[in-house]
């Protein structure tokens, strides 16, 4: 059984449809990537599995049951954490308090904890009490994993890690997945940049115009149906 | 002698203004929710002591212990039920909804009380004073004002000291990425109200201990805590706590003066601040 699974799912924003039927699926300790062009609708996906959307019951599954209709708080304290796009860091609290509240209400066991977040990313142990805000936009992602880290997640889904990053920043924070993949997260990876997804994944969904339009393992798939599926096959 | 006397005294009339604004300040820092019955809750918790030291034959300084967590019960649920379906981009909703709650609010105390002027019953502390140096300081006032550095000592430390504090922070800042956390804000929200009846069950005991009151003062009480909290900057507690006593100073100062300018002297002050600050003396640095 797949640890987390979409079914036919559908999303709009009033009139406007994002998503047409998106099937994906995840297995346990599996890293996906997400990848598409911008309007692809590979954020509103991310947003539905997280519950900031809601959707039909059924078309979203955790271990087989559905979650679809259940509200973000609920989801995540199923297990599943968020690095959205954007960081969406808190500003009016500290680097360690941004990292605090990803465990909010709860007791929660396992590897992650403030100083295995500050040995995976050590420049946030010596700015732990700065702004969050304060920080370079590479180490407030790292801010926003660390948060979500916190909660010790079976499922984590990041939403474009790398957007508006210099390369070398970039390399730094994928440096970190695969210690991520080994503390026993599966993953679902959104992003723009395909070479860097690619890398770290296991199974590659290709969107655009909200439908997954390609699937398949990073050997299997040509770079010319990456191409076609990223852009269509008119381009 | 006299200005020093008559500066100490609005020093800790202060304390009562910004006692009757720490709640609206809270709910307001929190979910940006502008509460116009803020003031009609104030008289509410007023008569509800009134009501417990009548059945109970109590201090009012007991019966405020039986009615702040009633007070809680009942902002939780306000929020909860009502005021968080207010809640979202447009400011109109949750002002129309305060308005009419009271107004609700000042009939339903009409009803059950009349329009006749009350008071809780007063002790011999209540007329006890204490001479320090020159000036002679009444006991209550400085309960009063003592109240209130303890009420925003524990507003902050609840703040910035403890997982809920981190929690109505967060929820403040981003509501959405807060419930990516696991937080409710709806349940965030409510337990703020909660804490902010709590606070105003406080002011309620001291306003019901200084002066009269009757079913239709709540508007008056929700201008002085508007004033303190606006000229302190908005969401900020301390600044609260400094808007009061610009306001009790300024409305001493003008009664000593000429009584006739108390009140207005008191608008004034407010007015020349916003003219000066006009996101008050201390605004949040991210709003």
């Amino acid at each position: 059984m797949a640890l987390l699974q979409t079914h036919g799912l559908v999303a709009r924003y009033g009139d406007f449809q994002a998503l047409f039927g998106v099937d994906i699926m995840l297995n346990e300790a599996e890293t996906i990537a997400i990848i598409g062009a911008n309007g692809a609708g590979k954020t509103t996906l991310m947003r539905s599995i997280a519950g900031v959307l809601r959707n039909d019951a059924a078309s979203v599954l955790l271990d087989g049951k559905p979650i679809g209709t259940r509200p973000a708080e609920e989801i995540m304290s199923q297990g599943v954490a968020m690095v959205p796009e954007g960081r969406k860091l808190f500003p009016s609290l500290s680097v360690e308090e941004n990292l605090l509240i990803g465990t909010y209400g709860r007791k929660i066991g396992g590897h992650w904890t403030l100083e295995t977040v500050y040995d995976l990313f050590p420049i946030l142990r010596e700015r732990r009490h700065s702004p969050g805000t304060a920080l370079s936009g590479g180490q407030q992602q790292m801010v926003a994993i660390g948060r979500a880290l916190m909660s010790n997640p079976r499922v984590l889904l990041c939403d474009e890690i790398s957007l508006g990053l210099a390369p070398v920043v970039i390399k730094d924070i994928y440096k970190a997945i695969p210690q991520i993949k080994a503390a026993g997260a599966s993953l679902i990876i959104v992003e723009q940049d395909i070479a860097q997804a690619i890398a770290v994944a296991d199974r590659v969904y290709c969107m655009m115009e909200g439908r997954v339009t390609l699937s398949g393992t990073p050997d299997t798939l040509s770079r010319d149906d990456i191409h076609n599926a990223y852009f269509g096959a008119g381009h | 002698m006299i200005w020093v006397d008559t500066i100490a005294q609005g020093i800790l009339l202060g304390g009562l203004y910004a006692l009757f604004a720490s709640g609206l300040s809270l709910v307001f820092g929190i979910m940006r929710l502008v509460n116009l019955a803020h003031g009609d809750l104030i008289v509410m918790g007023a008569y509800l002591i009134l009501v417990l030291v009548t059945l109970l034959g109590i201090s009012p300084f007991l019966a405020v212990f039986i009615a702040m967590p009633l007070m809680f019960a009942l902002g939780w649920l306000l929020q909860r039920y009502l005021l968080n379906r207010t809640l979202g981009d447009d400011i109109l909703p949750p002002l129309l909804v305060t308005f009419g709650l009271s107004i609700a609010l000042q009939n339903a105390l009409l009803e059950g009380f009349s329009a006749d002027s009350q008071r809780l019953p007063t002790s011999a502390l209540t007329t006890a004073s204490v001479n320090v140096g020159p000036i002679t300081l009444g006991i209550m006032p400085l309960l009063t004002f003592g109240s209130a550095v303890l009420v925003i000592v524990a507003l902050n430390q609840l703040f910035y000291r403890t997982e809920l504090g981190r929690a109505f922070r967060a929820t403040s800042d981003d509501a959405t990425t807060a419930s990516l956390m696991g937080i409710k804000p709806a349940n965030i929200f409510a337990t703020a109200t909660g804490i902010a009846m709590v606070i105003v069950t406080i002011a309620a005991l001291y306003l019901g201990l200084r002066a009269n009151f009757d079913p239709n003062i709540g508007p008056a009480r929700l201008i002085y805590a508007f004033e303190a909290v606006i000229i302190g900057g908005l969401g900020s507690l301390w600044g609260t706590l400094l808007g009061g006593i610009i306001i009790g100073v300024a409305q001493t100062v003008g009664a000593a003066i000429n009584p006739e300018w108390q009140i207005l002297a008191g608008h004034i002050a407010f007015l020349v601040v916003l003219l000066v600050r006009p996101r008050g003396l201390f605004p949040r640095a991210h709003d």
